[in-house]
Formats: structure tokens, C-alpha cells, sequence
């Protein structure tokens, strides 16, 4: 979800809405991979099956009644992200930028994760706030949660809906079949599960997912990787292509915004690292809510550093791809592989205004899977697919499930209903956001235009939210004003700043500019740093500013467990020194220091 | 529930899986597409490994 404004996969793998033919990209599967496949989906519905027990009650349900071990919280953290987009959009990003995609790990993700470990998730887990929104009706009042309830509600849905068109449209162009019997068929199993197992069955699948996708992936890395000649002959094979140098280094050509991304240093530090990719994994309830459930302090605050670890090797299997098959693209014919192109409406490929067929990224990862992998394998990696969007797809449910039961309906009727009642109309919200969400699927299929404005949108939701979470967290003066106030007025400038910048070359339209064309810049990914980095500065100076001008409005004891300097550091006497978050944290982060240096 | 158990099973299986089909395929030409690997072979045997020894740790943990 993090990169869904980056990558519009709404144009989605087909490239086509909803009927997607004509690609080749057709897997040709055995009864070896059906019978792979059929034992994936056995397992997913029978973990929610024998977790049916633990969800007697609202409380086991909607929040696995805090009782999940660290490893599987922290599993489940970075599975939650795994969708649609982690694993087409990565290694389509790979193609198209080089290794620079890796910043998106090691400058976005990894810090980021390290730092709610560490500094935030003292609050968010000792607050027992159930979810993001009430820590916010905690911190500031009820109309600041309200507005993030209803924009985090609508957000989830509309992406499970994008991951259900996604994940339908994949199924229809690689195993042909129908593209409406692939949405609901995937739907069911996915209401199934989280229906009778709730959050645990939730979060122990995206554990069992997280296997799937790393295991049915990580092959071609190796194959491609012999394929190319080795990381010499990738570099050799790079340097040689039109993009250069720039594609093998991760900063060297980052003093300007001449390079793949089209991003200079500051604009992936600020845009990318610190505003967007801090925004989305330290505001996002669908990631939270994973820490939330884990059984003590310690495993909440290990659950972000714990997935940490395997998410900062995830270039290796995704991105390293996207680059191997950009390098023998670029090789010519000889190298027995080629990006599949877009096609226009006669079938013919679409040229750019250089003359060049206008490649189709999101076909990266499938086209190499069906280039490298026999079968059996395929169907291994085809069941990887499947879970990487289930897991991405069940995040929102439960999450959404969650959001809808205690900050808007448990709200709306004066929070009074008994337990039962809330557990029920957890239950109905899952069906409900379900069939909402294929609703969006459908929408997606049918108008691509709207959906990515929307999707564009949302992708800065988080940019405010991060600056009234900072603020709120680290200072006392923050108050109720200053939050409401920066929250709406940043993300409404947000907008409306998308609708005036663009993107040299694009047309006004869904890509911006549909107000009037006042700022440029050179690629998508610089448009939408910048956007998100006006949407995080006006936030935050309106926050402060009213914040400053009108006063605290909440003492030193209401505040307690809240803020960060009035909330008491405990240290658990059992854990071995090496499991603390903050020594665990330092690792991690030297780790991704390191692979900064080393792809400099 | 030790979700160490179902993902043991999982991937033991699945090892089997590929291993026998490996086996069947042997010198099949569709292994022209993995640069002449058996890569269903070489891979299920990590796959199995990894099964086996999250089955293990699922079981002696369910004994102490």
C-alpha cells in the first residue's frame, strides 16, 4: 500500500481492466501445481478453522485479546504489506529505477519500523488504545479520531478492493477462467478465514503467507541471477544500457534529480524516507494493529524490528529480478528474454515520443516467473502470488473490521453495547467490507480514472497523520485544535496540491494537474514526494502554530502514557539483553547502513 | 495452537511434492527453462528441510 500512489497498479498487470487477453502471458499449468495450489488454500482455511475458538468474544476477535508471540506479530507486520504491490510493483520499480528502488527498504521502510519499535510503540501498546484512531480520541479528542476513522475506513476498502482487482486480473491473464469466478472465489476463502478465526487467524496466515511468498519467489533471483552472468554480468549488461550507471547505484547520482528516479538525496530522505514511508508504517492501523496483538510490551516493541530483518533482504528477491530482466531487455533478443510491451487498442505495441515500445513494467515479475520456472515450481509461485494478495487483502479486513466496531459504530450508540453485540457486529463488518470492497474492485475494473485519482490520494493520507502523530507524541503542547485543524487542512492542501503540479510529458488529468498546471517536475516519484512533503509541513505548521497560540488544553496526568516524556520506560528483567528493542533496533539499523554503503 | 506445526506439515509436503515430481521429470524438457536445472528437485529439498526442522522445534516444545 505504500507504494500504490507510486506505481498505479490500477492499470493493474493486464493493462487492462477487467477482460485481460492477448498478452501471452498465459501459465500452462499440471495437475502438480492445481494439487500446490489446492494444499496453500486447505491450509488457510483450516488455520482459521482450529483458530475458531479464540474468537468467542469482541476482544479475541477484532484484537487476538493481546496474546500473539513477537516472532509472528513481526512475521505478520511485514506481511500485512505484502500485497499486490510489494511483489509486481517492486520488481516492476526494479526495472524501471535500478537499484535505486532500494530505498524504498533501507531509507523508507527499515528506519521507519525501527523507530515505532523503539519510540512510539511505548504509547501505542501502553496506552491500550485498541487502534490507531482511539489513540488519537486519547491524545486529542473525538472529532480528531473521527476524521481518521472514517478516511482510514474508506482507505482500506477501497485498497483490498484495488488488491482484489489486482489479484482477479493476474488469475484471469495467467490461468485464463473467468475474471468475476477469481474475485469472488478469492474472496470467500479470505471472509472465510477471517471470519472464523478473526485477527489470529488474520495474522497467523500472513506468518504462513510470508513462507509462501519467500519460498515460491526466491528462485528466480537465483536462475535469473545465472541467467545475466552473475552480478558482474548484470552490472556489465546495466552500465550498458539507457540507463546507465544510475541503475547500479543507490546515491552516487542523487546531487540532482538526474538519474532514474528523478529524485535528488533530499527528496528520497525527506519525501520518501522520512515523511511518506514514516507516515504509512508507523500510522497505518493495518500494520499497528499486528504489534497490538502480540502478548507483552517487549514483543509488541520487537514486532516492527523483528520484521524488520527479513524485509530489509527483500531487494534480493524482488527488486534484483526487475533489474535482470530490464538488463536482458536491454541485451537484445539473444538474451532469450524481453519486458512484454503495451499494446494499444489494435494489439499493436505503443511507441514513446523516442520511438521505443513503451514497456509494460507490471509484467516483470509473472513473464520472468513463466521464463524461469517448470512446473511444479510454477506452482509454487503461483500460490505465492495468491498469498501475497490474500495476506494484503485480509490486513484491511481485519482492520477495517476493527476500526468500524469500537471508533464508529461502538461510538455512534453512545458506547453501551455489550460484547456480544460488538463481536456480532465485528462479524457483520467483515462480510460488509468484503462485499464494499469488491464493490471497489468492480468500480476499479470498470473505471480506471477515477480509482487512481483516488488511489493517488490516499497515498497521502498518512503524510498529515504522521506530523499529528509526532507531534503528539513527543510534545505536551500539541493540543485538540492544533490536530483537527492540521490534519484537515493539510490533507485538503494535499489534494489540491496534486491538482496543481505535474509531471513533464502527462497530460492534466488523473496524474495531476486536473486544477491547473503551476508546478512541475520531472517524474511521478519526485510529483509525489513533493506532495507529501507539503502535506507533512502544512500539517505540522498549523498543528504548532494553533497549538502554540491556544494553549495545552490537557494535563500533565491525562497525558500520562500518551506522550513520550510521561510515559515511564519499563524494562522487562526477563528478556536477554540482545532481545531489547533499543539493542535490537541499533543492529538493524547498522545493518541498513551497510547496504547503503555497500550499493552506494 | 504452535503455528510451527502447520507450516512444518506445509512445507514438508511440498518438499515431497517437488522432490517426487522432480524425479518423475528427470531430463524433461521442461527444465530448459531453469538453465538446465532440476530446480524442482534442488528446492524441494530445502523446502522439505525447512519443514522438517519447523515440525521438530513445533514438536519438542509441545513435550517440554
Amino acid at each position: 500500500m505504500l507504494n500504490s500512489f507510486v506505481i498505479p497498479l490500477i492499470a493493474s498487470v493486464s493493462g487492462s481492466g477487467g477482460g485481460s487477453m492477448g498478452t501471452g502471458l498465459k501459465f500452462d499449468l499440471e495437475l502438480v501445481d492445481w494439487v500446490i495450489l489446492a494444499i496453500y488454500l486447505v491450509f488457510v482455511i483450516g488455520i482459521g478453522f482450529a483458530l475458531k475458538r479464540q474468537s468467542k468474544t469482541a476482544e479475541d476477535f477484532l484484537l487476538s485479546g493481546r496474546s500473539i508471540p513477537g516472532w509472528i506479530t513481526g512475521l505478520a507486520f511485514i506481511s500485512a504489506n505484502l500485497g499486490a504491490q510489494e511483489l509486481i510493483g517492486m520488481a516492476a520499480s526494479g526495472a524501471e529505477y535500478g537499484i535505486m528502488t532500494s530505498h524504498f527498504y533501507w531509507v523508507g521502510a527499515i528506519p521507519a519500523m525501527v523507530f515505532l519499535g523503539i519510540f512510539m510503540m511505548p504509547m501505542y501498546y501502553g496506552s491500550k488504545a485498541k487502534s490507531v484512531p482511539e489513540y488519537l480520541k486519547m491524545r486529542y479528542d473525538e472529532r480528531t479520531r473521527v476524521f481518521n476513522s472514517v478516511s482510514f475506513a474508506f482507505m482500506t476498502i477501497f485498497s483490498s478492493g484495488i488488491s482484489m482487482h489486482a489479484l482477479a486480473d493476474l488469475l484471469t491473464t495467467l490461468i485464463g477462467w473467468n475474471y468475476y469466478g477469481w474475485l469472488v472465489v478469492t474472496s470467500v476463502i479470505v471472509l472465510a478465514y477471517v471470519l472464523k478465526g478473526g485477527l489470529s487467524s488474520a495474522i497467523y496466515n500472513e506468518v504462513l503467507q510470508f513462507f509462501m511468498i519467500v519460498f515460491g519467489i526466491a528462485p528466480l533471483a537465483y536462475l535469473a541471477l545465472k541467467n545475466v552472468g552473475g552480478w558482474d554480468g548484470l552490472v556489465t549488461k546495466l552500465q550498458a544500457s539507457p540507463l546507465g550507471d544510475g541503475s547500479i547505484h543507490s546515491w552516487a547520482q542523487t546531487a540532482t534529480g538526474d538519474n532514474p528516479m528523478g529524485v535528488p538525496w533530499y527528496g528520497i530522505i525527506f519525501g520518501l524516507g522520512f515523511v511518506l514511508s514514516f507516515g504509512y508504517w508507523t500510522t497505518n492501523f493495518a500494520e499497528v494493529q499486528r504489534a497490538l496483538a502480540a502478548n507483552s510490551m517487549g514483543a509488541a516493541r520487537r514486532t516492527p524490528i523483528v520484521g524488520a530483518i527479513p524485509k530489509m533482504l527483500f531487494p534480493a528477491i524482488v527488486i534484483l529480478p526487475g533489474m535482470i530482466a530490464y538488463a536482458l531487455t536491454m541485451d537484445g533478443p539473444g538474451s532469450g528474454y524481453s519486458i512484454p510491451v503495451k499494446l494499444d487498442a489494435n494489439g499493436l505495441a505503443m511507441l514513446d515520443s523516442t520511438g521505443r515500445a513503451v514497456m509494460n513494467y507490471n509484467q516483470v515479475l509473472p513473464s520472468m516467473i513463466l521464463n524461469y520456472f517448470p512446473n511444479g515450481l510454477l506452482g509454487l509461485a503461483l500460490t505465492a502470488l495468491m498469498a501475497s494478495f490474500m495476506s494484503g487483502m485480509a490486513a484491511n479486513v481485519t482492520a477495517f473490521n476493527t476500526v468500524w466496531t469500537y471508533d464508529l459504530y461502538s461510538q455512534m450508540t453512545g458506547g453501551k453495547k455489550t460484547d456480544q453485540q460488538l463481536l456480532n457486529m465485528g462479524k457483520v463488518a467483515t462480510i460488509a467490507g468484503i462485499i464494499l470492497a469488491m464493490g471497489c474492485a468492480l468500480i476499479a475494473a470498470k473505471y480506471n480514472n477515477i480509482m487512481a485519482i483516488l488511489q493517488l490520494v490516499f497515498g497521502f493520507v498518512n503524510a498529515p497523520l504522521f506530523a499529528t502523530f509526532l507531534l503528539g507524541m513527543f510534545t505536551k503542547r500539541s493540543n485538540n485544535a492544533g490536530a483537527f485543524w492540521g490534519l484537515l487542512i493539510g490533507t485538503s492542501t494535499a489534494v489540491a496540491f496534486h491538482g496543481l503540479s505535474w509531471v513533464t510529458g502527462n497530460a492534466p488529468g488523473v496524474k495531476g494537474a486536473w486544477i491547473s498546471q503551476v508546478f512541475e517536475y520531472p517524474k511521478d516519484l519526485s510529483q509525489s514526494f513533493m506532495v507529501a512533503i507539503v502535506a507533512f509541513s502544512v500539517t505540522f505548521i498549523i498543528n504548532a502554530g494553533l497549538s502554540f497560540a491556544s494553549g495545552r488544553n490537557k494535563t500533565d496526568e491525562e497525558l500520562a502514557g500518551l506522550v513520550y516524556s510521561l510515559t515511564p520506560q519499563q524494562r522487562s528483567g526477563q528478556e536477554a539483553w540482545i532481545m531489547r528493542p533499543s539493542v535490537l533496533g541499533t543492529i538493524v539499523m547498522i545493518a541498513a547502513i551497510a547496504l547503503n554503503i555497500i550499493f552506494w | 495452537m504452535d503455528l510451527r506445526l502447520p507450516i512444518g506439515i506445509i512445507f514438508t509436503l511440498y518438499g515431497l511434492i517437488l522432490i517426487g515430481y522432480g524425479l518423475i521429470t528427470k531430463g524433461s524438457k521442461i527444465y530448459e527453462k531453469s538453465l538446465g536445472i532440476n530446480v524442482n528437485i534442488s528446492w524441494g529439498i530445502l523446502l522439505l528441510v525447512f519443514g522438517l526442522v519447523m515440525y521438530y522445534f513445533a514438536k519438542r516444545a509441545k513435550k517440554s
